[in-house]
């Protein structure tokens, strides 16, 4: 049996390893870095006149929370891609042959993909602040925008970790996951205010964890004017509450499930 | 002579397919065994089985004195593995790679680099220590790829196919640092589709196919299970294989092959020389052009033929397309 200190340990090598990819692959930081800048100046730019919000607030300011949100989610896929690739390259063999631990190779992925993410949002926080977003709230509630974008990126990463685990080729699982999330990012309230939405549609973007982690980091940037109404469904009304309970939830879940598809991989 | 690996009546299931019928073999500490047999006849799936990364449905195997399902954990810390694909991370260098596997070893830093260095240089890669492995050739990273399961100093390893898919040069190479830790008194299980690889490297040989062993013994025990010799000759079009064939017949002891493609017979002989004079006085009153004829004793490639009724490579589609042995016994992917 492996101590945790023996676990942090090895999850900290794969990790570096992880890490030393991005910094020989620049295709992997460009990536990370241009796209969001590009999201952000386009949905800045071409939304920006034609989405109606409420007094009190730029486009700017309703916007980056969301493209923050809909970027780490994104982010997150890379976990099961980079997965699906070590398994068919053999290295999951290999680390499995070696006597680490059992969820090291995990737990290292993860963390090296939140890292990338943590970049990516403050690559985007910078572009975001050049284009009219600000952040009107105590550096304390600023840190908790941050961290709870972060948090349930963290846990998408292990949900991605099953699929890539199960799926086994790259190219798939960047597909499938794109037509999966896509969609989850854009019915929500990421780009446009939920007002506009057909009831049905509507219903399902209030109770979707996108938007509400979307609405807890507009919160906590203080990029909702007090002028804004309430919102009627308890998830947006309690988004930190809502998204918080989402990402233990897919944490309690995914992290079993992930380390078991990890420990049955046979390539 | 204590063995370092034992197995018993092993035995696994894909589904439908049984990718091990009952599976016998130990390999004595400090020796070469090679397990031969086509693609498909289970050879990785034992492999993957004693490197734990497999569970047995059947039968139990033990390596090191450990069992490897009960002490998975503990097998792991005394074994090396070297899979058919060069499983090394090609964005880290030589060294990296090294390295890294060394610390999941639980080998302290400083102990880390002191071995990989050391193995750098006995696998002569050290002038690309420091280039990511991507840049490396397919022999260079297979080196890479047995340094990195030799670095924790394994008392047993498992080389799968290692020089599959290798040009000969690189392949003789790879026999030559194979042979070096024999010398040192590493015990190696060796699969591979290569006879001659078996010959050149394995002390002892198990064959299987289909799942099930078909011969064991050494090189010589099993040529000699095949008996005679051979009196093989070539002809100048294939049409006449018949006809020569025909012709020796009297003199074979056992079904003579022929081989369209190659335009050669082989024929299972007893006698020596006499039978070679009297296999050319026969032939003389056979209207074929003979473009080469004589005596050879049976290699490891007869010994399968005989065995199996097919040639190894009859079974093995092309080394660069290889199917995982697992695979193509009928795993689910």
């Amino acid at each position: 049996m492996t101590t945790l200190a023996e676990t942090v340990s090895d999850s900290i090598v794969i990790t570096r390893r992880n890490l030393i990819k991005v910094k020989r692959v620049p295709d992997l930081i460009v990536a990370a870095t241009l796209s969001p800048i590009m999201f952000v100046v386009l949905f800045r730019y071409v939304f920006g006149g034609a989405i109606e919000l409420p007094d009190g607030i730029t486009y700017a300011e309703f916007l980056l929370p969301g493209i923050f949100a809909q970027t780490v989610i994104f982010g997150s896929t890379i976990t099961g891609a980079s997965l699906a690739d070590d398994m068919q390259k053999g290295l999951i063999d290999r680390f499995r042959s070696l006597p680490m631990s059992r969820s090291a190779v995990l737990i290292g992925r993860t963390v090296a993909d939140l890292g990338l993410n943590a970049f990516s949002i403050m690559v985007m926080a910078v572009t975001g602040l050049l284009v009219g977003w600000r952040i009107n709230s105590s550096i304390a509630e600023a840190i908790g925008g941050f961290l709870i974008l972060l948090v349930f990126a963290y846990a998408i990463s292990w949900l991605m970790a099953l699929v890539g685990l199960l799926v086994r080729t790259p190219e798939v699982v960047n597909n499938a996951s794109f037509i999966v999330i896509f969609p989850l990012t854009f019915v929500a309230n990421t780009f446009v205010p939920l007002e506009s939405f057909p009831t049905a549609l509507r219903r399902f973007a209030e109770w979707n964890p996108v938007s509400t982690v979307t609405q807890a980091s507009r919160e906590l940037f203080g990029n909702i004017p007090a002028s804004a109404p309430e919102p009627a469904a308890w998830s947006l009304q309690n988004p930190v509450l809502y998204t918080l309970l989402w990402a233990v939830a897919i944490l309690a879940v995914f992290i079993p499930l992930s380390v078991r598809a990890y420990l049955r991989s046979t390539r | 002579m204590n063995n370092a690996v034992v197995v018993e009546g092993l035995v696994k299931r894909f589904g439908e397919n049984t990718a091990l019928g009952g599976v016998d073999l130990t390999v004595s500490e400090g020796t070469v065994l090679g397990l031969l047999g086509p693609n498909g006849a289970g050879k990785t799936t034992v492999v993957r089985i004693l490197s734990t990364l497999l569970r047995p449905d059947g039968g139990r195997a033990e390596v090191n004195g450990l069992d490897v399902v009960t002490q998975a954990g503990q097998v792991r810390a005394t074994i090396g593995l070297t899979g058919q694909y060069a499983a090394v991370d090609e964005y880290l260098t030589g060294r990296e790679n090294l390295e890294m596997v060394g610390r999941l070893y639980r080998l302290s830093g400083k102990e880390s680099r002191t071995r990989a260095g050391e193995l750098l240089e006995r696998f002569d890669l050290v002038d690309a220590a420091g280039r990511p492995a991507k840049t490396y050739s397919g022999g260079m990273r297979r080196r890479l790829d047995i340094a990195a399961s030799l670095i924790a100093r394994p008392r047993v390893l498992f080389l799968d196919e290692p020089t599959t898919g290798l040009d000969p040069r690189s392949r003789l190479g790879m026999w030559e640092f194979i042979a070096d830790l024999v010398h040192d008194g590493t015990t190696i299980l060796l699969t591979t589709q290569y006879l001659e690889e078996a010959d050149r490297l394995a002390d002892r040989m198990v064959v299987i196919d289909r799942g099930r062993v078909i011969a064991r013994g050494t090189a010589d025990e099993l040529k000699a299970q095949v008996g005679g010799e051979r009196l093989e000759l070539t002809v100048r079009t294939a049409e006449q294989l018949a006809a020569v064939g025909e012709a020796l017949r009297p003199l074979a002891h056992g079904e003579p092959q022929a081989d369209p493609q190659t335009r050669r017979l082989s024929v299972p002989v007893t006698g020596g020389t006499d039978t070679l004079a009297e296999a050319l006085r026969r032939l003389s009153g056979v209207r074929a052009e003979i473009l080469d004829i004589g005596l050879r004793r049976p290699d490891l490639d007869d010994v399968f033929l005989t065995l199996t009724g097919h040639s190894a490579e009859d079974a093995q589609p092309a080394a660069e397309t290889t199917e995982h042995d697992t695979v193509s016994a009928g795993a689910p992917r």
